[in-house]
């Protein structure tokens, strides 16, 4: 057995000012195996996988690699890419402006014997690797010109290609919609096939089903167990990572939705932004939970973007409280008691220098305009409120937001929004790259905003988050609003609503 | 140990260090001299008029003070800079010497205009370049530097334009005042002051630090969030412009005349480099004012320094240089993570030393 082992961590710690992050955990990794790594926000995941990729420098412990003499320390990733170890991330890590063969050779260019880069190897390198994943991609393209979920696949596929002996996947599924996932485990098993030990870090405990052989829990920075897949049934699994027992996910929904009024807060009629999203009416009443649902690219968020003014709509109308309203830009639409959570955390929603105070206050702070200063109390009296009613996980209220774990920055654009008080609140896939105990608590949150008499405009890739949360949900085809489905939905219905044509 | 480490981290320690550095530098010089050791402090009234080296320091290094507000704004909101603000300085005093002097004339010792038109003039005009160089950035979206190369070049010949390509005097004793002296007190000290002082009350009572930072540090992140980022943009393109103004009113103030040529020259560099020196990120976002202050009034002490060790003005430049190297490569991230690195290692021999004994 033991020959087989390609990765050994021994006894990792690792400290942040204030909070400690790991603390003496042990990970093993064998040949050909995918390995989950789970745990809650905050568990330690990420850090652990920066330590061994040399982002972070660990206080103490040993790390082995197979082949190599001796305990080993990256201290970048280039480093770590040298001694077999590849991560592709979360968020997509390579540059937009380049080709995507470039992308894929960046640092490593095949040379003539001028030593100039060879391009036409480099391309056609390129487009052999991309077609043997099966990617429909030009290798010539410009990365930008392709979605988020396949510039995923292409980093995949360049981590791939540099004969990595460890692949590290943090959270590679969390933009990917169900065809590309299936896409990308195939590649995984191919991989696995070949020798290659993986490491799979992702919140979807279905996904931990379908694709691993092992899983190790982590919580708190410790190690709670490594577990075969086969030893570990899902709540089971839960129970680890929490440790304790959650609610059943699927009380949250109060059973009669009849207590919401039929004032409408939200009424768009035409709304349209150029080659987004075509023309389409949408009405939102108080106390209720609307979601976008429809594939990836569907036009999901441009149809909340639209709504908000984040892209300026070029015809329609849209009517607040029985109001038309002009929105030109989003200051307007928060005027009008909106707020928007946008999906892309890291582009439009944190700012990650500031600390998580000021973070918070942030939007109250625009609602009041340049001249009137919160004072500092008021601001540390929201910013404590907010991090004790959702409990964010941070050293202090002046810690700065880049210093937090992905899910409690989250939660600190929640409580931005929730600390304006709006009557209408969009949730652009609130709960991506979430642990589950946090997805629960986020989902409660909606249905209870609901009840207080908001109006929710909630979009998720997760179809049965979406059926726990929502009254009435919207389809979306091709930038088109296709149909609304509301009453006995299932996972069923709302699959074949996104598949096919009938319209309702 | 532990109170040396809570000083060295504080964010202004660097600034402050510098500043400590240069005077150290001038206590021994006294020393080596023969003079008395603090005659760098030494201020002394001769003819009803404040001396010393240090009042000579807050004295020339008052427009850079004032020119430095304003760079610090435009480089946390637009992590670019605005290297017009020279070429500014001297379009606005040119605007006010011609007003003052009226057209043509070269030489006058009556103003032609009353003196508050003229200095509203140049305030006017520098403020319309901050619009012109705001506009550009912010909403054609075109790259600070690029930006504000146009009137960096353009300014101070449209100066010179307008003071009839020569250099015009005004030999009023009133127009003097601005950069001369306010009873025993160097005027320039004061007008720096002020600035310094309106600034910090805007910064301290209004939300325009969290506003601009926010921009500088995601301004996408910041729009969604109600802010318009275009807009605060703009805005410190037009304080910016509006501090090269008041600078620009001092510096021809000092001459009493429009010396289009020289008003300002490099003055830009100066005031990105009290940025730098204040330990603000080139990059835009968190910014510290105090600590631009300090950067601006560290460079000017460099200089006076320099010149009170009797290195000639042409070699000047080149000790300059190398102090600048010295203070940059101290505050450099890198260098200190180098630092960091090597007490760890040290800490940790001698840890391994203890358990070896």
């Amino acid at each position: 057995m033991d020959d087989r082992v390609v990765l050994t961590m021994r006894g990792i710690t690792m400290t942040f000012p204030g909070v400690k992050a790991l603390e003496n955990v042990d990970f093993t990794l064998r040949k050909g195996e995918i390995h989950a790594l789970m745990g809650e926000n905050g568990a330690g995941k990420s850090t652990l996988i920066k330590c061994l990729t040399g982002v972070h420098d660990f206080d103490e412990g040993e790390i082995n690699v197979d082949g190599l003499d001796g305990a080993i320390r990256n201290h970048s990733t280039l480093e770590a890419q040298k001694r077999g170890i590849s991560t592709v991330y979360q968020e997509v890590n390579l540059c937009p402006n380049l080709s995507v063969a470039e992308n894929l050779y960046i640092g490593r260019e095949p040379l003539t014997s001028l030593h100039t880069i060879d391009r036409r190897t480099m391309i056609k390198k390129a487009q052999a690797l991309l077609d043997s994943f099966e990617l429909e991609i030009d290798a010539q393209q410009n990365l930008e010109n392709y979605s988020l979920a396949l510039q995923q696949m292409i980093a995949i596929a360049r981590a791939v290609d540099m004969e990595c002996k460890i692949l590290i996947l943090d959270e590679p599924t969390s933009s990917l919609d169900d065809h590309e996932v299936e896409k990308l485990f195939t590649l995984m098993r191919k991989l696995r096939d070949q020798g290659v030990g993986i490491i799979f870090v992702t919140h979807f405990l279905e996904q931990v089903y379908a694709v691993c052989d092992r899983i190790t829990v982590l919580r708190n920075g410790q190690l709670v167990g490594e577990y075969l897949i086969t030893d570990l049934p899902r709540v089971k699994l839960i129970a680890a990572m929490m440790g304790k027992d959650f609610d059943d996910l699927a009380k949250i929904k109060p059973e009669n939705c009849t207590n919401r009024c039929d004032e409408p807060l939200i009424e768009a009629s035409g709304l349209s932004h150029a080659g987004k999203i075509k023309p389409f009416d949408l009405k939102i009443n108080r106390g209720e939970v609307v979601g976008l649902t429809g594939l990836l690219g569907s036009g999901r968020s441009e149809l909340a973007r639209a709504i908000y003014g984040a892209d300026r709509a070029q015809t329609g109308t849209l009517k607040v409280k029985s109001k038309n309203v002009k929105i030109a830009q989003p200051i307007d639409a928060m005027k009008q008691g909106m707020g928007m959570l946008p999906d892309d955390r890291k582009a439009e929603g944190i700012i990650a220098d500031l600390s998580v105070r000021e973070n918070i206050v942030l939007a109250i702070q625009a609602h009041r305009g340049i001249m009137k200063l919160l004072p500092m109390k008021e601001q540390c009296e929201i910013a404590d409120k907010f991090i004790d009613l959702l409990q964010i996980k941070t050293a202090s209220r002046e810690t700065l937001l880049k210093q937090l774990s992905g899910g409690n920055q989250q939660k600190v654009i929640i409580a931005r929004w929730l600390a304006t008080d709006p009557d209408f609140l969009i949730l652009d896939e609130p709960t991506r790259g979430i642990d589950i105990g946090t997805k629960t608590e986020i989902q409660k949150l909606i249905v209870r905003l609901a009840e207080e008499g908001k109006g929710i405009l909630f979009i998720s890739s997760e179809i049965e988050e979406m059926l726990r949360t929502c009254n009435r949900l919207a389809v979306l085809r091709d930038g088109e609003k296709v149909g609304e489905i509301s009453g006995d939905m299932t996972q069923e219905s709302v699959m074949h609503a996104i598949a096919g044509g009938e319209k309702s | 140990m532990k109170t040396i480490k809570k000083i060295t981290h504080l964010r202004l320690f660097l600034p402050i260090f510098s500043m400590l550095l240069v005077m150290a530098v001038n206590i021994i010089f006294d020393i080596v001299n023969g003079n008395a050791v603090f005659n760098f402090f030494t201020i002394s009234v001769r003819n009803g008029i404040l001396y010393g080296r240090i009042i000579d320091i807050l004295n020339r290094g008052s427009e850079a003070a004032i020119l430095a507000i304003g760079m610090t704004l435009v480089v946390s909101s637009s992590a670019g800079t605005d290297i017009s603000v020279g070429s500014v300085m001297s379009l606005s005093g040119g605007v006010c010497c011609m007003l003052l002097a009226g057209f043509g004339n070269a030489n006058v010792s009556e103003y032609a205009h009353p003196l508050w038109m003229g200095l509203l003039a140049g305030l006017v005009v520098a403020c319309a370049c901050g619009v012109f160089n705001g506009f550009l950035v912010s909403y054609l979206n075109i790259q600070p530097m690029v930006a504000t190369l146009i009137l960096f070049s353009a300014g101070r010949a449209i100066g010179l334009l307008l003071c009839n390509s020569t250099i015009v005097y005004i030999r009023e004793p009133s127009f003097q005042f601005l950069g001369g002296y306010c009873g025993f007190m160097p005027t320039p000290i004061l007008v720096a002051g002020c600035c310094v002082i309106i600034a910090s009350l805007i910064l301290k009572f209004t939300a325009l630090g969290m506003y601009v930072q926010s921009v500088g540090i995601n301004k996408n992140a910041a729009r969604i969030a109600g802010y318009q980022s275009r807009r605060i943009i703009f805005t410190t393109f037009v304080i910016c412009g509006l501090c090269a103004g008041i600078a620009g009113l001092v510096a021809t103030s000092r001459i009493y005349s429009a010396d289009t040529n020289n008003i300002g020259l490099t003055l830009e560099l100066d005031a990105i480099l009290a940025v730098a020196l204040g330990g603000n990120s080139l990059g835009g976002g968190k910014f510290r004012l105090s600590g631009s202050i300090i950067g601006a009034y560290t460079i000017q002490a460099i200089t006076t320094t320099l010149y009170a060790l009797g290195i000639s003005s042409a070699q000047a430049p080149v000790f300059k240089a190398v102090i600048v190297i010295l203070i940059v490569t101290i505050q450099a991230p890198a260098f200190k993570a180098m630092l960091a690195k090597r007490a760890a290692a040290r800490s940790l021999a001698a840890h391994k030393e203890v358990i070896g004994t």
